[in-house]
């Protein structure tokens, strides 16, 4: 219970900063490998409640395809590498403000309803995080959404070829 | 483990990325604040699936990462096109639609 403790606050600690880091970075490609570190934090976060399924498609799509399509996006639109330019714009103080506002009223929200909620770690954690569970409940009770899910995916697929396509 | 540590982390990784998309300039570092959000929702409904013992939440957190990726890529081409189009990927100099 205790080292799942020390683990989380770790974990979250590394990715708070990363997280600044993402948003704060003067140079495009630091930013998305600070992604990555929050990525396959959150990632290690379902592996300590025992969701090692979405923990690792989470590895999979996200570290694997969707970091590799924004390093790909910043080589093709020749970002800014080197800090001549801010990244920022002039609305920066203004943003802080609102976002430091929202952490605040979601914080009070939370610790408000929330605040003696307790996660159990014990067995029937594990019994419901592993592939087995996940595939059946998606493919049971959840099978019309994934079938629009694919067919949404496709879309996607052939609408990005058609908009980037050179002609 | 309380509930409230994994809620309080997603608020902060989806605050972060609010100042993010509000404060930078170019479009790929907007997408990546996006990717952001999308990641604390699904820190959330993680949480909660533990917390409700119910499986219902991670095929939610699953159909949350299809869709950034759909996003992400139809998110990315059209940067990439308004990079072919106006030859800079920064969001406050495409201001075409301004009166």
């Amino acid at each position: 219970m205790v080292v799942q403790q020390i683990a989380f606050w770790i974990i979250a600690i590394a990715m708070a900063l990363a997280a600044i880091g993402v948003v704060r970075s003067q140079n495009v490609v630091h930013s998305a490998l600070y992604l990555v570190v929050v990525l396959a934090g959150a990632a290690a976060q379902f592996i300590l409640v025992a969701s090692e399924f979405v923990a690792w498609v989470q590895v999979l799509i996200y570290i694997g395809a969707i970091v590799i399509l924004f390093l790909f996006g910043i080589m093709l639109t020749r970002a800014p590498m080197r800090s001549t330019e801010s990244l920022d714009n002039s609305q920066r103080w203004a943003a802080a403000v609102v976002s430091l506002f929202l952490f605040g009223v979601l914080a009070a929200l939370l610790i408000d309803a929330y605040g003696d909620k307790e996660i159990k770690l014990n067995d029937s954690l594990v019994a419901i995080g592993n592939t087995n569970v996940v595939g059946t409940e998606m493919f049971r009770n959840y099978l019309v959404p994934f079938e629009v899910v694919s067919l949404l995916l496709l879309a996607a697929l052939i609408g990005a070829v058609v908009i980037a396509r050179r002609d | 483990m309380a509930l409230n540590y994994y809620l309080l982390l997603a608020a902060f990784l989806f605050c972060t990325g609010i100042y993010g998309v509000l404060a930078r300039k170019n479009a790929v570092l907007v997408l990546m604040s996006i990717e952001l959000m999308l990641n604390a929702v699904n820190i959330n409904l993680i949480a909660f699936s533990a917390f409700n013992r119910s499986v219902s939440g991670a095929v939610f957190a699953l159909f949350v990462i299809t869709i950034a990726a759909a996003e992400v890529g139809v998110g990315l081409a059209i940067v990439l096109l308004i990079y072919r189009n106006e030859h800079t990927a920064d969001l406050d100099e495409v201001d075409e639609l301004k009166g």
